[in-house]
């Protein structure tokens, strides 16, 4: 996967530097800040939401690459952008069908007053160029029509089957420009597809962009997976798998198509959970019926067991910074979350009030942990800070479990089980305020989604 | 809160029960023994090959394979004792068979909680079979967790079904 951000000023001399189709950028780490608390989004969607118009991006002249034409790309890519900033719930967006395109001159001279008249607070122009050495060049702008101001400027060029990076890479210039939040877009997220009758289920190891798109089948469905989660550069997936009817966590290679066991054992390993650098893995594994924590090297080597209590402590999730983990245990009676130190040290009990606690998931941004709350017969997902406090419900329904958190720590998935012989799953997310509840398009049932960081 | 009411409903539940045994997935499965003839079981002479798995049915009845629990619960009770005590004599009989147990947890539990809790159930049924003089190695243990119900449906007397470990025959 290639996608290569230029500035563009670069892009008009592209086709003068092929040099730059060659070279793959090279993966950053992820980077995590701690911002100010964010805003509380009242009322519901329909008000408050910025009108942004988006016309289908312009081309210097239609070209095929690849087989793709550039002017059915400047469709599709705004598209996307229109469906990006849609879904954020904060945003609403026009176009590209039912206002006029806009020419390549355009791009950077807009007819303001066009747009405004419009009632049209933002408009988004862009291009999408052959870059003459068999990619694309792709340009988005974000102007203010009251002030005639530029806002964005971003360029990017990419392989033809990256466009629609290229698309959520400009609405995140777009979203994080207008809400000052972090990107979250350009992400992808692992799951488990589910198909067949709930008595013999069959659950095969998928991966999707945060959108649904560009969906993909890793496992056959002949062993049952359960609990991907992402490394944090995309390159592995560590997941649960029932081959040979063995409970055993591997980690599978997305380039090679290859997996490797976590680690060497008789007993049953699961839960697992990379630390925020990928080096680390933490698993759970049962002996003789009693579950402990585990962290390993994600090369392999010796782990390190990190509880040692007689009840089940399982799961786990890392803190941004690496220092703490979060998880689950039984040894008050019910299922609770509690804190330790990387070492197993100064294990303490976070979770109190009502029902039960479990699958804790500690925000991006470190300031919150995401949970399931099992009470009354119902499951529901919830946030709490990393002390315990501020506990706040998001979702109320029948089974909802298994949260995981947007790159940006503003949004949340989690998979949604509906009662009853019929009963399905399904992926959904919701803001972290409760609102902007919506279901992602799988195209098979969906559980145990884990979405990873923004891409490089 | 314990599933077993009446003589009737656990006729009932056999027969739910056995539909539901009939039904499992073939990945979950272990390969059908072969009849080697090499053990003295308690062949029913009617064609079931001795120490399979149809004999073991035939020995401990179709719903002595299992032994139920209570909600987030995993200790043997009197009548699971009974249970595997009919278990462990035709083990016993067999000595040369491998079994599986299977624990399983109803889909009121997180998936991972749920596993850990198979665990326990089927190693609390394994370990009773110890006692009873049962090789531990000829027993090995798998948890499902809430992944293979037996008894589809949000009902209590589903969930009731789910709460299981299951001894499956593996061969020898």
């Amino acid at each position: 996967m290639l996608l290569r951000p230029i500035s563009l000023s670069l892009a008009l001399l592209l086709t003068a530097a092929p040099v730059f189709a060659q070279t793959p950028a090279a993966p950053t780490p992820p980077v995590v800040t701690q911002t100010e608390p964010r805003e509380t989004i009242e009322g519901t969607l329909s008000q408050d939401r910025t009108v942004i118009a988006i016309p289908a991006l312009a081309t210097a002249s239609v070209q095929n690459v690849a087989g793709l034409r550039t002017d059915s790309l400047g469709r599709q890519i705004a598209e996307v952008i229109a469906a990006d900033l849609e879904r954020s719930g904060l945003y609403d967006p026009m176009g590209p069908s039912g206002i006029p395109a806009v020419s390549r001159a355009e791009v950077q001279a807009p007819r303001f007053a066009e747009w405004q008249a419009r009632n049209a607070e933002n408009v988004v122009h862009g291009f999408v160029d052959a870059s003459g050495t068999g990619g694309l060049v792709v340009g988005c702008y974000l102007y203010d029509t009251a002030l005639g101001s530029e806002l964005v400027r971003k360029g990017f060029e990419i392989q033809p089957g990256d466009w629609r990076r290229a698309a959520h890479k400009c609405a995140d210039a777009i979203y994080s420009r207008l809400s000052g939040e972090a990107p979250f877009f350009d992400s992808r997220v692992a799951y488990i597809a589910e198909s067949g009758p709930k008595g013999n289920r069959i659950k095969r190891l998928a991966i999707m962009d945060s959108d649904g798109g560009n969906h993909r089948f890793i496992t056959n469905g002949q062993a049952l997976a359960i609990s991907p989660r992402f490394s944090p550069d995309y390159k592995k997936i560590v997941y649960v798998s029932y081959l040979n009817n063995r409970v055993r966590v591997f980690i599978y290679d997305v380039a090679a198509g290859s997996q490797k066991l976590v680690t060497e054992s008789s007993n049953a390993t699961f839960a697992p959970r990379w630390s925020p650098d990928g080096t680390q893995i933490l698993y759970s594994m049962a002996v003789n019926g009693n579950t402990d924590i585990y962290r390993i090297s994600a090369n392999g080597g010796t782990p390190v067991r990190l509880t040692s209590t007689p009840g089940i402590d399982v799961g786990g999730s890392f803190s941004p910074d690496g220092k703490k983990i979060v998880f689950e245990s039984d040894r008050s009676g019910g299922q609770q979350i509690y804190t330790m130190n990387i070492d197993g040290s100064n294990q303490q009990r976070i979770s109190f009030g009502g029902g039960r606690a479990a699958t804790p998931e500690w925000s991006p941004r470190g300031d919150l942990i995401a949970f399931t709350r099992m009470g009354g017969g119902e499951f529901r997902i919830g946030v709490m800070t990393p002390s315990g406090g501020g506990v706040r419900m998001l979702t109320n329904s029948w089974q909802d479990e298994a949260p995981t958190w947007s790159p940006n720590g503003r949004v949340i998935q989690f998979f949604r089980t509906t009662p009853g012989r019929e009963g399905k799953s399904s992926l959904w997310q919701v803001d972290l305020t409760g609102v902007n509840m919506r279901r992602l398009p799988t195209p098979q049932d969906g559980s145990d989604p884990s979405w990873g960081p923004v891409l490089p | 809160m314990t599933i077993r009411k009446s003589t009737a409903m656990i006729a009932a539940i056999t027969m739910l029960a056995v539909g539901a045994c009939a039904k499992k997935a073939p990945d979950t499965l272990p390969p059908a023994p072969e009849g080697t003839g090499t053990d003295t079981g308690a062949g029913t002479g009617t064609g079931v090959v001795p120490g399979s798995q149809e004999d073991f049915l035939a020995s401990v009845g179709a719903m002595g394979d299992r032994v139920f629990f209570d909600y987030d619960q995993y200790n043997v009770d009197a009548q699971d004792q009974a249970t595997l005590q009919t278990q462990s004599q035709w083990l016993q009989r067999n000595p040369a068979v491998r079994v599986t147990l299977e624990g399983h947890a109803d889909e009121r539990g997180t998936r991972d909680y749920n596993i850990a809790l198979g665990e326990r159930r089927a190693n609390a049924a394994k370990n009773y079979l110890a006692s009873l003089g049962v090789d531990p190695s000829r027993i090995q243990v798998i948890s499902y967790g809430k992944e293979r119900p037996a008894e589809i449906g949000s009902t209590e007397e589903a969930y009731a079904k789910n709460r299981r470990a299951v001894t499956v025959v593996i061969g020898r």
